[in-house]
């Protein structure tokens, strides 16, 4: 801005020059007179203004020079001395004002800029946080993804809707173009393709697992690219040319039930992984984004629990189903083992009865025939019959009461015997056959085996035949050795059963028999076999071994109850065989008188001693005799209830007693028709009272009418002990009194 | 010889000249044989039993005799009571009289059965005054610690 200082021109003025100038300068003024109020107004506008002090400062330098120039308007042309004044002191002011304003400035411009550089980093740092917040708000939509996933994923238990679905939601997740689920075969030497995405039934690739691109995805746990190229991601086949997408492989856990302990969690060192790949779209510049691989791991995580959910989930309830199948078989085997078993028995009973008929009658004709003039041989041979029959008939009964020995329930008769006469006497029943096949027998009696014994003889010489007949049976040539002693207590531990160890008590003692032979032995694995009921060891096409098993396992029970054992040895096949066993034996304490040798009475062999608290019931009017018969009945040991009266007596008849006694002695009683009643009553054969009654008579008519109430046995009266002994022995024997015409 | 030998061997002479005069027979021995640990007075109870039963008896019989009209049926089933009673015991001679009797009843022989009757009684107090003399004797025996002997 140019003020021309002089007061007068030298030279007259020059118009145009003057005009322009003088036009300038008006517009100047108008400039700077606008422009603080521009300024004042913007500012006055905005909010934040902190310099407004230099803004007057501004202000008015800008408004004094305007008027500055202003006043120069009028210098153009001759003007006064106050004009001259005035412009003075405004050039004067100005000057003050721009020189005050300038030293402003130099304050102010720094801040100003550092303003700017605030400014900038300010909108670095917002681009900074918007970038952030997009990848947060990517993840977070992961997470909703993943969540989703699981949720899909854990919402069935069904193994293959698991691993459909996660195939399904991951594809739509990461929008990829295949994903791929590969398992382990069952050798675990193969991976095959198990489910894919876009194809409907995936069929039968294999991969070997030793791959080393399978090695490296398998080692660890993360997400792992691989090459599209390798033969797990080359599931479609290549067609036309396109850039494959990026693909990812990642481990799947199989795991196991046994992975889980209860405070670990399960330790990685299962084997068994599944192999999962993905594959973004071919042909798209998409990458895999970390967090799509973060994904893809979760996911991966998620489907390992949920499947072996599944797997648990299936265990349970196929064990479950094996269970109610194993349940139902049980039952139906049960019920079948109870059909058998009591058609069994219901058949054992009819037969036995059918067999008992005519053993008694070949006993009894025996026995007559042994009261009669016989010659010594016939004598013998009728000796013989009798023992054998007898054996017959006790054979008879333990196959009918194998059911009581399973039970237990069956007792041994026990009474005085003579253990040498026994001996002797298997011996001569064995010694007929033996010399046929031409065998030789030895008996050898340790001398300190005494000559009484308390025991069952009957069963004990069962054994003891069962065990010489086997030997014999099965040796063809040779002798048979048997030797008795009484054993001590050391040499009864027999290794092989160390839980039988003989306790030696006062007034009872083991005997220990021991039957050797030398036949073809028992080769030692089948000896265990010998004792199962029906089984028989193998044997050679040219023996002839007929007959059931049942023998050595009635002898081990038998064994058993006289508190001993049984066993066999054999060296092995062609060696013979040596059977032993041990039995618990009783000392008579003191002798009663002669003993009765076995054979001497076919009848006396049955009698009991005593019968152990027999329930009997009897029925007598008559109160001497119903008094004389009751301790008749209690000097034999039986539980005796006496009635008086019919009507008391079918009161008291029930199952509990065993045998009921009914006298028929009134005339006009109705002791048979009771009979029939309770006869009636109780109809199953084995469980019923046995019923006999007790008359002045036994001729025909009254049998006949006792038999056809169906009574079980008529007695004459009066009854002596011994006569109601052996009623009641044979009573329980067979069932029947058989009462000589 | 010791008192308790004497009175055994009383004892038993008395019971063998019972047994050779019929007043007892097979079945009073078995009837001894009973007798043991549990029951030692068993012979005693029954005899007494007997006593007892046969003395109601005997009162009906002569009762149902003394009936204006007589039921044969009825004395004859009493008869037989008798007979039962006394068959049990072995009291031989009372049974005989007794089998009388009911054939008597059964002829309705009113003469007869009242006859019969009376040998009856007879018999019955025979037999009771012997067994009372017998179980004297077993007492004594016993009071002086010895043991009554068994007839084999």
């Amino acid at each position: 801005m140019e003020s021309c200082n002089c007061i007068e021109p030298q030279w007259p003025p020059d118009d145009l020059l003057m005009k322009y100038q003088y036009i300038s300068d008006f517009f100047i003024a108008l400039a700077y007179f606008s422009i603080p109020l521009e300024l004042i107004y913007f500012v006055k506008k905005s909010a934040v203004f902190p310099y407004r002090w230099v803004l007057v400062q501004f202000g008015a330098f800008i408004v004094l020079c305007g008027a500055t120039h202003l006043i120069n308007l009028w210098t153009f042309r001759i003007h006064t001395k106050t004009v001259e004044v005035v412009m003075t002191t405004a050039k004067v002011l100005t000057a003050v004002v721009s020189c005050a304003t300038a030293l402003m400035l130099v304050h102010i411009i720094p801040d100003l800029l550092s303003v700017k550089t605030r400014e900038l980093f300010l909108k670095n740092k917002a681009a900074e946080l918007d970038r952030e917040m997009g990848l947060i708000r990517t993840q977070e939509e992961t997470g909703r993804h993943v969540r989703m996933l699981t949720h899909e994923i854990r919402s069935t238990l069904d193994r293959h809707t698991i691993l459909k679905t996660t195939l399904v939601e991951l594809g739509r997740t990461l929008a990829l173009e295949e994903c791929a689920l590969w398992m382990p075969t069952r050798t675990g030497l193969e991976l095959q393709l198990a489910y894919t995405l876009r194809q409907q039934n995936p069929v039968g690739f294999t991969v070997p697992i030793q791959l080393p691109v399978i090695n490296q995805v398998f080692s660890t746990n993360r997400a792992v690219k691989i090459s599209p190229n390798c033969p797990v991601a080359r599931i479609r086949p290549v067609s036309g040319k396109y850039i494959p997408g990026e693909v990812v492989a990642v481990r799947v856990p199989l795991l196991h039930l046994s992975n889980f302990q209860i405070n670990d969690w399960p330790e990685l060192s299962t084997k068994r992984y599944a192999l999962m790949v993905l594959m973004l779209p071919s042909d798209s510049a998409r990458q895999w984004h970390v967090h799509e691989l973060e994904l893809v791991e979760v996911v991966a995580d998620q489907v390992a629990v949920a499947l072996s959910h599944a797997a648990i989930l299936e265990e349970s309830m196929r064990a479950q189903q094996q269970l109610l199948e194993q349940n139902v078989a049980l039952d139906l085997a049960r019920r079948e083992a109870e059909t058998a078993i009591r058609a069994r028995n219901d058949f054992l009973a009819v037969m036995n009865h059918e067999m008992r008929t005519p053993m008694h009658a070949i006993i009894a004709l025996s026995s007559l025939l042994q009261e009669t003039d016989l010659i010594p041989e016939q004598r013998l041979m009728v000796e013989a019959i009798l023992k054998s029959s007898n054996l017959l008939t006790t054979l008879i009964n333990d196959v009918l009461d194998l059911s009581r020995l399973e039970d237990g329930s069956l007792k041994l008769d026990n009474g005085v015997f003579n253990l040498h006469t026994m001996f002797r006497e298997v011996l001569n029943l064995i010694k007929p056959i033996a010399s046929v096949k031409k065998l030789s027998i030895t008996l050898t009696l340790a001398p300190d085996v005494p000559e009484l014994a308390v025991g069952d003889e009957k069963r004990l010489m069962q054994v003891l035949l069962n065990v010489i007949g086997n030997a014999v049976k099965f040796t063809k040539e040779g002798s048979i050795s048997v030797n008795a002693l009484v054993a001590k207590a050391e040499s009864l531990r027999d290794a092989r059963t160390p839980d039988f160890i003989p306790a030696a008590t006062d007034g009872h003692y083991y005997l220990r028999v021991q039957v050797k032979d030398s036949g073809p032995g028992i080769n030692p694995q089948d000896i265990p076999k010998l004792y199962t009921k029906f089984a028989e060891t193998q044997t050679p096409p040219n023996r002839n071994s007929g007959g059931s098993g049942l023998g050595l396992a009635i002898c081990k029970r038998f064994v058993s109850l006289m508190e001993g054992n049984i066993w066999i040895e054999s060296d092995g096949l062609g060696k013979g065989c040596t059977a032993i066993f041990v039995v618990k034996l009783g000392s008579p304490e003191r002798s009663n008188g002669p003993v009765v040798p076995f054979a001497s009475n076919a009848l006396v062999n049955q009698i009991q001693s005593s019968f152990g608290g027999l329930k009997a019931l009897i029925m007598d009017e008559n109160g001497v005799s119903r008094t004389v018969t009751k301790g008749l009945l209690m000097h034999l040991g039986c539980n005796v209830t006496t009635v008086a009266s019919s009507e008391e007596c079918l009161l008291a008849a029930s199952q509990e007693f065993k045998v009921i006694f009914i006298d028929l002695c009134m005339p006009g009683s109705d002791g048979l028709e009771t009979a029939a009643h309770i006869r009636k009553r109780f109809s199953k054969r084995h469980e019923r009272p046995l019923i006999v009654a007790l008359a002045g008579s036994t001729d025909r008519m009254t049998r006949e009418s006792c038999f056809r109430v169906g009574m079980d046995g008529c007695i004459l009266k009066p009854v002596s002990v011994d006569r109601m002994r052996s009623v009641l022995s044979e009573l329980l024997e067979q069932r029947t009194v058989f009462e000589p015409l | 010889m010791d008192i308790v030998q004497l009175r055994q061997r009383h004892y038993i002479d008395f019971m063998k000249s019972m047994h050779i005069e019929n007043y007892l027979d097979d079945q009073f021995t078995q009837l001894q044989k009973l007798a043991d640990e549990s029951s030692p007075d068993f012979v005693y109870e029954v005899v007494t039993l007997f006593f007892q039963d046969s003395e109601k008896l005997i009162d009906n019989l002569s009762k149902a005799l003394e009936q204006p009209v007589v039921d044969f049926s009825q004395v004859a089933n009493h008869a037989h009571q008798f007979k039962g009673s006394s068959s049990s015991i072995g009291a031989h001679r009372v049974k005989n009289q007794c089998v009388k009797f009911r054939a008597y009843c059964e002829e309705n022989n009113l003469e007869g059965c009242l006859n019969c009757l009376q040998e009856l009684q007879q018999e019955y107090i025979v037999l009771k005054s012997k067994f009372e003399y017998l179980f004297e004797l077993e007492q004594e025996i016993l009071k002086n610690g010895g043991t009554i002997p068994t007839m084999d």
